[in-house]
């Protein structure tokens, strides 16, 4: 072979890879990315049943009821509010009036069923999605301090 | 006082940094040995400073200074001394303050260590590090000084986040930035090298030991970091995909390309400007990851409380380094000669498909994490990627450079042959394959990845040892000529086989955890059994405990088997007094073969507690292998070559055009 075979096989053999990688990439992006939603957007959209994505806002005050291995609660963009269901501990962060981030599937009766509630490490962080969310629901400003 | 003096002391470094930054390039340029020697002096003189620095805010932490802001906003004094002195770098401040320490340490070495360097060259990556060093230390002392002082000083301090009270945490961010910061090392090698125009053996070697290093603490801090998440966060899980995560993964994964072209360019000449490319990403990544983890532009589970100014600071910081690096990149690169062809079959052509598969999966990790900032500039939808994502990209990638991975030490330079290094391994591929089957046919039949995952693990470590075995030619020699042979293997060799043997005990304990565990989450009563993974747990009772600075409830989970004692796990729910937050501390039984883990979540007597049980079997080998593979590259760094190795240029290379 000579050398401009040669680079020239190895530059099919590095683009093989790449394509193959890319093609990969491409079918799991468009099987796998989560949508986020706010209980708001959720009323505008009309999603398939068993489309799993992540409903975001606050924890609404007093709605938090714990029952036999099962914990309810709404969440609410202070517009609209959403009933979910969830399974398991709930992480250490989990409040009333708090940020919060659960990604699952909407049931046909309109509760949501957490297959994960995320957590967070500090209490004053908010998840920037719900920040904006909250912010364009008209009802939360920057520093006010939820 | 002493505070007064360490941000005294932070100013003259930044003073001190400046001159170095730049009078030695000077020196370099013009040949002047006397500036060229004040580099030298500099490193020193402000890892001194910078140390003092430290030394003064660590002081307040310790003795509870409550005067100073940042001490009153995250410490206190019934905090435990561990966490007194872990909480330094507990928080933005202090966090930032041990990037700075340990980036001027790395300058000190290099400038005590560095005796075998060209002046020029040494100058020149002196140079650069300082440049780093003026970034960073701005960065602190107009956005972050963390030795403001508050008047009137509280009596109190409000106390530390107590998930980071744990001693994992406490040792996981100084690794992880001997990591971050060590590349910054092989950065300044490379601009270096591209201002000089000249890139051979020597400067190979003398850039590799600084690369293995920074890959060695980089993948403890990481490992120390999954093994936290995995016993604190009580999820029974040890690496979600989540975009912080990614960012310690990335760099790591840049990291182990360089360490691997840099042996093609110390052997054989070549890959010259592939190596410096890859040694400025592998910077770049890691300031890419303190930008995600410092300013929160994405979700994390791990994130924190963030100020955008400053990451906007560190956006532009990094805008510099990388864009300024690649300028000089584009300028100078095409000045390096490149070495010759290759055959594609050969240990140069091994490990330049190590390469391409390596660099892949860091894109792939890369294009999974800033995908949804992308999506949500081009479009404003908000997305999440996860999990399922990089299974589907990152683990059939994966498995191409597991399969490959064994093969290419058999390959010799230049040209080899493939058939006969395939003949050699046919053992440890049988034995591999009849793994697979059975993990297939015995533990799960519905998981196949995890049983082809299981076989790939058995064939890394066999792999790898059966190279060692056939370097010393065991059984087939007298003992003691195995033994020679043993003897006169350098250390780098031996390093490469734990580390690559290691990989596959990585990769055997992540099937076990993520693939063949059980779960259970179920409200127990006192006295309630259930039955779980062959065992049958009772809880027991559940006391009250007190510890320095929480109270918490303490279960007692009686496991026994077969009707006799097994182990009693005791997890906890700590309310820390001084946040009024809840804390959940797991138990966890390990015998190195599996472990056996509980967290408890809420309840009281009348409706009984949460509890959540995991077998996790394999587990333990996640952190054992991470462990053995930074062994390996430690044994590595031991080896002769890089340590007496006062390599001079071994040929007169022509210099490039000025």
């Amino acid at each position: 072979m000579t050398p401009k075979r040669k680079r020239l096989w190895l530059l099919v053999g590095s683009l093989c890879v790449l394509g193959a990688a890319a093609a990969l990439v491409l079918s799991a992006l468009s099987d796998n990315i989560v949508f986020f939603y706010s209980p708001s957007q959720l009323a505008e959209k009309h999603l398939p049943p068993d489309r799993r994505f992540r409903l975001g806002g606050l924890v609404e005050e007093g709605s938090v009821r714990k029952e036999a291995g099962e914990v309810r609660f709404r969440v609410t963009d202070l517009q609209r509010s959403l009933e979910v269901v969830y399974r398991g501990i709930l992480p250490d962060l989990f409040r009333e009036g708090q940020g919060v981030i659960a990604e699952g599937t909407l049931g046909p009766d309109g509760v949501f069923t957490a297959r994960e509630v995320l957590a967070k490490h500090d209490e004053k962080y908010m998840p920037p999605e719900v920040a904006k969310a909250l912010k364009e629901s008209g009802r939360w400003q920057e520093g006010s301090g939820k | 006082m002493l505070p007064e003096l360490g941000h005294f002391a932070l100013i003259l470094a930044l003073a001190v940094a400046l001159v170095q930054a730049t009078l030695p390039l000077v020196g370099a340029a013009r040949g002047d040995i006397r500036l060229m020697a004040l580099g030298r002096t500099a490193a020193l003189t402000q890892a001194f400073l910078i140390v003092l620095s430290f030394a003064a805010l660590m002081q307040a932490y310790v003795t509870s200074d409550f005067s100073v802001a940042t001490v009153v906003a995250n410490s206190h004094s019934a905090k435990p001394l561990l966490y007194k002195i872990s909480g330094v770098w507990g928080n933005h401040e202090g966090s930032m303050m041990l990037w700075v320490l340990i980036l001027a340490l790395f300058g000190a070495a290099v400038a005590l260590f560095g005796e075998t360097l060209p002046d020029g060259l040494r100058a020149r990556v002196l140079a650069f590090q300082a440049w780093i060093g003026v970034g960073f230390l701005a960065f602190i002392l107009f956005t972050s000084n963390p030795f403001l002082r508050l008047s009137p000083a509280p009596l109190d301090g409000n106390g530390m986040n107590p998930l980071l009270q744990d001693p994992g945490l406490a040792f996981h961010p100084p690794l992880l930035y001997l990591g971050y910061v060590g590349f910054s090392v092989t950065y300044a090698f490379a601009l270096a090298a591209l201002l000089e125009g000249r890139v051979d053996a020597a400067w190979a070697r003398w850039v590799r030991p600084w690369t293995l290093a920074a890959w060695c603490f980089l993948t403890l801090g990481i490992a120390l970091g999954s093994w936290w998440s995995y016993y604190i966060l009580g999820w029974g899980g040890f690496w979600f995909w989540d975009p912080v995560e990614n960012a310690s993964l990335m760099p790591w994964l840049a990291g182990t390309a360089l360490l691997h072209s840099a042996i093609v360019v110390e052997k054989r000449d070549a890959l010259k400007s592939w190596t410096v490319l890859l040694a400025i990403l592998a910077f770049s990544l890691s300031l890419l990851g303190t930008f995600l983890v410092r300013s929160g532009v994405l979700t994390s589970v791990h994130a924190f409380a963030q100020d955008p100014a400053r990451g906007m600071f560190i956006l532009g910081f990094l805008l510099a380094v990388t864009g300024g690096a690649l300028a000089l990149y584009a300028w100078r690169a095409p000045s390096l000669q490149g070495g010759g062809l290759f055959q594609p079959i050969s240990r140069e052509g091994g490990l330049i498909l190590n390469n391409l598969l390596l660099c892949t999966l860091c894109a792939t990790v890369l294009l999974g994490t800033l995908y949804p900032l992308f999506l949500d500039l081009v479009s404003g939808a908000k997305v999440s990627v996860g999990p399922p994502f990089f299974n589907a990209t990152f683990v059939p990638i994966s498995f191409a450079l597991f399969a490959a991975l064994c093969v290419g030490p058999y390959l010799g330079w230049k040209r080899a042959e493939l058939w006969p290094a395939l003949v050699k391994l046919r053992t440890a591929f049988a034995v591999s394959v009849i793994a697979m089957i059975l993990a297939a046919v015995l533990i799960d039949r519905r998981a196949t990845l995890a049983a082809v995952a299981f076989g790939f693990g058995v064939w890394l470590i066999l792999g790898s040892l059966y190279e060692l075995a056939d370097r010393v030619k065991l059984g087939r020699v007298s003992w003691s000529e195995t033994k020679r042979r043993l003897r006169a293997t350098p250390r780098a060799s031996f390093g490469m086989t734990i580390s690559h043997a290691a990989l596959g005990v990585v990769v055997l304990g992540a099937v076990g955890t993520a693939a063949w565990n059980a779960e259970l989450i179920r409200t127990f009563r006192i006295g309630d059994r259930a039955d779980f993974a062959g065992w049958q747990v009772t809880l027991a009772k559940v006391v009250p405990v007190r510890g320095p600075n929480y109270e918490a409830e303490r279960a007692e989970i009686v496991v026994t088997l077969d009707g006799k004692p097994y182990t009693v796990l005791t997890p906890e729910r700590r309310l820390f007094l001084v946040q009024r937050r809840e804390v959940a501390e797991t138990s966890i039984h390990s015998n190195l073969l599996r472990d056996l883990y509980a967290t408890l979540g809420e309840g009281d007597v009348q409706k009984g507690w949460t509890v959540r049980l995991y077998y996790n079997p394999l587990a333990p080998w996640i952190w054992l292998g991470a462990a053995l593979c930074a062994l390996g590259g430690f044994v590595s760094l031991s080896d002769r070559r890089l340590r007496v190795g006062a390599p001079k240029r071994s040929r007169v290379i022509v210099q490039a055009a000025e």
